[in-house]
């Protein structure tokens, strides 16, 4: 079947089965592999992206259940006037190790600040929950998620 | 990791997903937000030949007051639950509920209708529908009808939807600031309950909803009697697991989840924080 996405304001228009995830039609059709799959069984997290601004696991998503919405992955993230601000954030407060699990940490920072959850560490942390970091790195991921919600509210950094 | 091979239909109203419910009776399945279906079909546990994606479908994301009661469309989302005024003022208890499924991803997708009609015994919110005796409307090619919460399971993963009915609305009545709880014991963050358990006192609904303690969602109906007797908190506690036969896994034994719904049962009426 043909699927209309709207990738990171790109609009495609996809033959693609009905069983394709999200995560794969953005990895192996759009080469978008900043989307990371890590457990398929959303839990991880690392394969999140936003549907309208909202952070979802695109390995629980079928690609068909997109259509009509707008996909912003981790290389849409960034304007023509630089980085991100939770981007800028992280590398700031130095809030990855590895970094495999750094553009869920990131899209999901980025809508759980937009949802008003970055209100003090431990909501930040409660709305991480679904974000695992195996390098455990979390002080500096929490850090730099309190830390981009301030610059973003506009009372510095 | 991708769910076999099927076909897809987005149906574009409720009596066309009836209709196509109709003409393939088992072998279609309803998608919502898809986060209790997609997971089985991963797994391959779910093989539907038809998916109806039911997504889409305008007027079923609502929450609203309806002659005295409170009304919720079936695609209203976890996280819309999570946010309710509404529902924070007139029924803590699932707003609460709604906020501990999953985590914020899976809030932002998963919907309540695909929750309850799913039917799986580790499941939130159907727990809390149970302790505030709540109302599951259904509609089929006949019309729309009632179901009490209580008559909606009737085994594993198997509710009492006929084949070509989809849940539209659940209603619960206004909780008019009755004490609550709900009590959800996890090992670790965003996994699903080993034991929950869900309370709403007297006189909405007095009713105690139990999670993961058999193979459907149940009310604890011996520590519910206790207490409309009068029974100190203690004593009803002592009765939470009366009424279920709990199973052994990996998570736990029968008698933890029994020692456990006893724990919960006491903490929640001791109003402790919830979680």
């Amino acid at each position: 079947m043909t699927v209309a996405l709207t990738v990171n304001g790109a609009a495609y228009d996809l033959r693609i089965e009905p069983r394709e995830l999200l995560v794969s039609v953005l990895r192996d059709r759009l080469g978008l592999t900043g989307t990371h799959i890590g457990c398929e069984t959303s839990s991880c997290g690392a394969c999140t992206v936003l549907l309208d601004g909202r952070s979802v696991k695109s390995c629980t998503v079928l690609a068909v259940q997109a259509q009509g919405h707008d996909i912003t992955t981790i290389e849409g993230l960034a304007g023509a006037d630089g980085l991100h601000p939770v981007q800028e954030a992280f590398r700031r407060c130095h809030g990855l190790q590895c970094g495999f699990c750094t553009p869920g940490m990131v899209l999901a920072a980025v809508s759980l600040i937009d949802e008003g959850r970055a209100a003090d560490e431990g909501s930040v942390r409660a709305a991480l929950e679904g974000n695992l970091c195996r390098c455990t790195g979390y002080h500096n991921i929490v850090q730099a998620v309190l830390s981009a919600a301030r610059a973003m509210r506009g009372d510095g950094a | 990791m991708i769910p076999a091979p099927f076909a897809y239909r987005r149906a574009e109203s409720v009596a066309q997903a009836i209709e196509l419910l109709g003409e393939h009776g088992d072998e279609a399945k309803l998608l919502a937000g898809g986060h209790s279906l997609l997971p089985m079909m991963k797994l391959r546990f779910a093989r539907p030949d038809l998916v109806i994606d039911i997504g889409g479908l305008p007027g079923l994301d609502y929450v609203r007051t309806a002659g005295g009661e409170i009304a919720i469309g079936a695609l209203t989302r976890h996280v819309t639950l999570e946010t309710s005024p509404l529902l924070a003022e007139a029924a803590p208890l699932l707003r609460h509920a709604a906020s501990v499924v999953g985590d914020c991803q899976i809030r932002h997708r998963g919907t309540i209708g695909g929750s309850v009609a799913h039917g799986d015994p580790a499941a939130d919110l159907p727990a809390a529908l149970m302790a505030l005796r709540g109302t599951v409307v259904a509609e089929g090619p006949a019309g729309r009808r009632a179901i009490a919460i209580d008559d909606f399971y009737v085994g594993f993963l198997e509710t009492a939807l006929a084949p070509d009915e989809l849940v539209v609305e659940l209603r619960v009545p206004h909780a008019d600031g009755q004490p609550w709880g709900f009590q959800k014991f996890r090992r670790r963050a965003v996994d699903w309950a080993v034991v929950g358990l869900a309370y709403q006192a007297e006189p909405v609904g007095g009713g105690i909803g139990l999670v993961s303690m058999g193979p459907t969602t149940l009310r604890a109906t011996s520590a519910e009697a206790a207490l409309r007797a009068g029974a100190p908190a203690s004593e009803a506690a002592r009765l939470a697991d009366a009424d279920a036969e709990p199973a052994g896994d990996t998570a736990a034994t029968p008698e933890f989840r029994r020692h456990l719904a006893r724990t919960l049962l006491a903490r929640a009426l001791a109003g402790e924080a919830a979680h």
